[in-house]
């Protein structure tokens, strides 16, 4: 079992967790957090490699490091691993952004349970990554989900209470119509006369779900991981959830979690129901249609910077779930190139936002201006943040963007063009609330003098943000490296195999 | 009369034996010793549970009947009887400091002779093969139940309580026996599988109100809705290791005698009859408990409300009716009680110490009484169905038993209760909240549990940490459940 490097990506967290468990100070606390996170972003660099290195030898099996152990052999659960080029580009980010938010809470309150709940938390992003049972996927999901209960009740700010409570009960609400519909397709999993599975490589193989079944299936995980993606009109939870989180959860929140809508969507609801997904994706279209502009509309007239940003979060990644289903090679790409890429410099606006609310003690940008004079270092990182987001090339958001809205225009029909249209004008929307925030919070006068005493970055906020910008400036410097990371996975071939076009 | 047979009821037997020795030690022993009681009895309950898993005669041959075919014992059995065994010792070893004290010094022996001769009533539920048999079982499993409801002497609750109980307890009795003289007027016999064999000819309308009759007789003894109303008051007046022993092991019990009722002695009027009539019941079982649960402040009537939904959930693996609905009812039925005595093991502790019962006097318990905070958090989490802990995996395989047919009915109810899961979340958070997160100074001081309290509780977190994640739990009830001969009358 432990001779397959995947399984690592859990083994390490749960080291982690006992050793805090057992710490006694905020500098063994530090050290554990520091280590265990490097020590991620070394596995998963290290996967990369390897991943490459195997896909440069032909081999073009469609997931690598597959490995299953049986768990609940009676019910036909099993441990099931392996991956393919998004699940290791997901398993990069998520170990930055774990990195990234140790840094970015150098700081906080209670250090040893908040450390703890964090990293059970990205024991289940990790183990969601990694997995392709759907029992375990599903497991990793709400081992995922329920930390966040007590990291904003308990750390967050404002209305921190409802704000967790919403959270979690909308979270766990769509993961009730997900695990329904994880069940359902378990038992339309077998070919006739055939076992029963979990597992996603064999349910796609045997094609096995009646269509009447799949129309009733796809909607149920569909909506289930949508929930998670802030899809319309499902997306509530995430403005006051990200506006109380404290900045590490943000950080994770909408750098990885939100992600897992969009990864579960294409791997689990796409991925096995290839002929739902194609009959009823006009309907999601629409939804997160909606998610895109409405989130760019509604970031443009808050005053508070978190949820200036939670509402952009709204609005990218409505555009990961409005590329998946485009369902062609060129838009999926982009959604993924989105994921990573909004993954990113949502996390390093989080992290700046972070930083500034712990000088200033307001985010009411009304209450703010000209700190770009006062802390130069987090003002221009901000401006490079600014930038990503609304599509500056050489960073990454230009890069996403561009691939989904041209992979989007391929599809010749009247819907899908008008629809791509629409998407497009959040674009500009997008610039309107950054250039808007940018000049009132940066740029205008300073609005209280107190503001004037204030330091600049420390050297842990230092490297937490220089690590995310240089990553956002990889992906927009060399976007073919990661098109070529993910490209097998949304070949041609892979299409026609699940039976898309 | 060959007596070899007795050795099937070898549980019974070493229940008896237990009891026997519990009644003289109670009567003989000094006053210097009498403290003793209770961790006397909690080592011996021990020993009959760990006697219990050794299969003897039993072995792996399947069913052994007796007296006339009346009685059964059979390896599924065994395995429920030993749940409930497990189950039984934890509730002995949290209630030692309450039964020591001093109000309870004159009634200490007839706590624990009281609760194993009901603990045998039950062991007769699940075993009976035949109505009288068990109404024996049903009537000593619910009569000495009032009577330890009654216990707490001082507290006018207590009374009201037991009063409630023996009546609705009494009245359910006579229902159910109405049913079953419809039944025996049908089929001209009482044993189940001669009534199954009456039934199974054309459907009249007698068929059905008597099973309806026999439906609602259990249903009070499970606190399914409609039938739930006696549950909230009973629980809270009764004294807390009552409460979880009717909780978790009578409730238990009852499920499993219900579900060997329905398949044994009506399994034949499944499809069109009780899988219609068990729908309903769930979905307000379910539903009911879970609205009812979320406006109580007393943990108690909080469980009590709990437990009603939890009940619910229990019969989902019932309706499924085949080898995986039974295992994941088995299962849940450990998780559950698990799960369920390390909230009352939490709310025992903070009684017995200091008198409060409230959730709102939960109130920075994280800060004053760290360790406990984490075990009722722990069994909340486990009660909502929160991974990686146990009641996960129950919940999920309940409910994954429970869609086996390929019907958009089923969906749907399963899609009720899951929606359902939701809304107990939030309840379940509520009381994380209290303790956790809502400010102000603790309610309860700091304080130091005893060592009973405190080694039940191990045991409790052991298993919400451990039955989940530990596969050979479920594949070991699996394998038991899927030899076994009694679901075969369902022929599905």
């Amino acid at each position: 079992m432990f001779s397959n490097i995947l399984i690592y990506f859990v083994v390490i967290p749960i080291v982690m967790l006992g050793l805090l468990a057992i710490c006694k100070n905020i500098k063994q606390i530090r050290t554990v957090a520091v280590v265990g996170s490097s020590a991620l972003i070394g596995l998963s660099v290290y996967l990369l490699v390897g991943y490459l290195q195997q896909r440069a030898a032909g081999i073009d099996s469609p997931m690598l490091y597959v490995d299953s152990w049986e768990w609940f052999a009676p019910l036909h659960i099993h441990l099931a691993v392996g991956v393919d080029g998004v699940s290791v580009a997901m398993l990069m980010l998520s170990s930055i952004i774990v990195f990234a938010g140790s840094f970015a809470s150098w700081k906080i309150d209670q250090p040893k349970a908040f450390f703890l709940w964090l990293i059970l938390l990205s024991t289940g992003v990790f183990g969601f990554f990694i997995s392709i049972d759907l029992f375990t996927m599903f497991m990793f999901y709400e081992v995922a989900l329920i930390p966040m209960y007590l990291l904003i009740g308990l750390w967050g700010t404002g209305r921190k209470e409802y704000s967790a409570m919403k959270l979690t009960l909308m979270l766990m609400g769509g993961s009730a119509f997900l695990m329904l519909g994880l069940i359902g397709i378990y038992y339309h999993s077998a070919p006739e006369g055939g076992e029963l599975t979990w597992n996603i490589l064999d349910i796609v193989r045997n094609d096995s779900i009646a269509h009447g079944w799949q129309s009733f299936l796809f909607p149920m995980t569909f909506v289930g991981f949508g929930v998670l993606g802030a899809m319309f009109p499902f997306h509530t939870w995430s403005p006051d959830g990200h506006a109380c989180a404290p900045t590490a959860v943000s950080m994770l929140h909408a750098g990885v979690l939100m992600k897992l809508g969009g990864y579960g969507c294409f791997r689990v609801a796409i991925y096995c129901m290839p002929w739902a997904a194609n009959e009823l994706a006009w309907i999601f279209l629409i939804l997160t249609g909606i998610s895109v502009v409405y989130g760019a509309f509604s970031a443009c007239v808050q005053t508070d910077l978190k949820y200036i940003n939670a509402y952009s979060s709204v609005s990218h990644c409505g555009m990961v779930l409005f590329a998946i289903l485009m369902l062609n090679t060129t838009a999926m790409t982009g959604a993924v190139l989105q994921m990573l890429s909004h993954g990113l410099m949502t996390a390093l606006f989080f992290a700046l936002i972070g930083m500034i609310y712990g000088r200033t003690h307001t985010r009411d940008i009304r209450q703010m201006g000209g700190l770009m004079r006062i802390m130069p270092f987090l003002g221009v990182c901000y401006v490079i943040a600014g930038m990503a987001s609304l599509g500056l090339p050489g960073l990454s958001g230009f890069v996403s963007e561009m691939t989904i809205f041209v992979g989007s225009f391929e599809h010749t029909d009247t819907f899908h063009r008008v629809f791509t249209i629409l998407a497009c004008s959040s674009i500009v929307i997008t610039a309107v609330y950054i250039l808007r925030v940018v000049g009132k919070l940066l740029f205008g006068a300073v609005q209280d003098k107190h503001h004037l005493q204030l330091t600049d970055a420390t050297w842990w906020e230092r490297l937490s943000t220089v690590t995310l910008i240089v990553c956002v400036a990889a992906i927009g410097c060399f976007p073919n490296f990661f098109a070529e990371l993910i490209k097998f996975t949304f070949s041609p071939d892979i299409f026609a195999a699940i039976g898309l076009q | 009369m060959e007596y070899s047979q007795f050795l099937a009821m070898k549980q019974e037997i070493g229940l008896l034996v237990l009891f026997l020795v519990v009644f003289i030690y109670d009567i003989f022993m000094p006053r210097s010793a009498a403290k003793a009681l209770p961790w006397v009895t909690a080592g011996l309950m021990t020993l009959v549970t760990v006697a219990g898993f050794f299969p003897c005669l039993l072995g792996t041959a399947g069913a052994v009947s007796v007296f006339d075919g009346m009685y059964v014992n059979s390896p599924i059995l065994a395995a429920i009887k030993n749940i409930l065994n497990i189950g039984v010792v934890i509730v002995l070893i949290q209630s030692v400091k309450w039964a020591n004290n001093e109000l309870m010094a004159m009634r200490r022996g007839e706590f624990y002779e009281l609760l194993l001769v009901t603990l045998f009533g039950m062991y007769l539920m699940i075993s009976a093969r035949h109505f009288l048999v068990f109404i024996i079982g049903l009537e000593s499993a619910s009569l000495p139940l009032a009577a330890m409801v009654a216990l707490d002497k001082n507290r006018y609750e207590s009374h009201e309580a037991a009063v409630k109980y023996i009546l609705t307890a009494v009245f359910s009795s006579a229902v159910f026996m109405m049913g079953l003289s419809f039944v025996y007027g049908l089929s001209g016999s009482l044993y189940f599988g001669k009534i199954c064999e009456a039934l199974a000819g054309p459907q009249c309308a007698l068929m059905i109100v008597s099973l309806a009759f026999v439906i609602a007789g259990i249903g009070f003894k499970l606190s399914l809705v409609p039938f739930h109303l006696w549950t909230a008051d009973v629980y809270q007046g009764a004294p807390t290791s009552v409460t979880s022993y009717l909780s978790v092991i009578s409730k238990g019990a009852a499920a499993f005698a219900f579900m060997v009722i329905l398949a044994q002695a009506f399994g034949c009027l499944y499809e069109d009859v009780w899988e219609w009539m068990l729908y309903a019941i769930i979905i307000l079982t379910i539903t009911v408990g879970n609205l009812f649960a979320i406006r109580q402040r007393n943990m108690k009537r909080f469980l009590a409300f709990s437990s009603i939904s939890q009940a619910g959930y229990i019969m989902l693996g019932v309706i499924a009716a085949n080898v995986m609905g039974t295992t994941a009812m088995m299962y849940y039925i450990l998780v559950y009680i698990f799960s369920n005595l390390a909230a009352f093991g939490v709310a025992g502790a903070v009684e017995n110490q200091c008198g409060k019962i409230s959730i709102d006097d939960y109130r920075g318990m994280s800060r004053s009484n760290p360790r406990l905070a984490f075990c009722m958090m722990l069994a909340m989490f486990s009660l909502a169905g929160i991974p990686p802990f146990a009641g996960f995996f129950s919940k999920f395989f309940i409910f994954t038993a429970a869609i086996n047919q390929d019907s958009i009915a089923i969906y749907v109810l399963v899609l009720i209760a899951l929606i359902n899961t939701i809304i107990s979340l939030f309840y379940y958070l509520l009381v994380v909240k209290s303790m956790y997160i809502t400010p102000g100074e603790p309610v309860v001081g700091r304080f130091k549990s005893s060592a009973g309290e405190r080694i039940g509780l191990i045991i409790t977190v052991a298993g919400i940490l451990l039955l989940g994640v530990v596969s050979p739990v479920y594949n070991w009830l699996e394998n038991i459940a899927s030899s076994s001969e009694f679901l075969s009358l369902f022929a599905r």
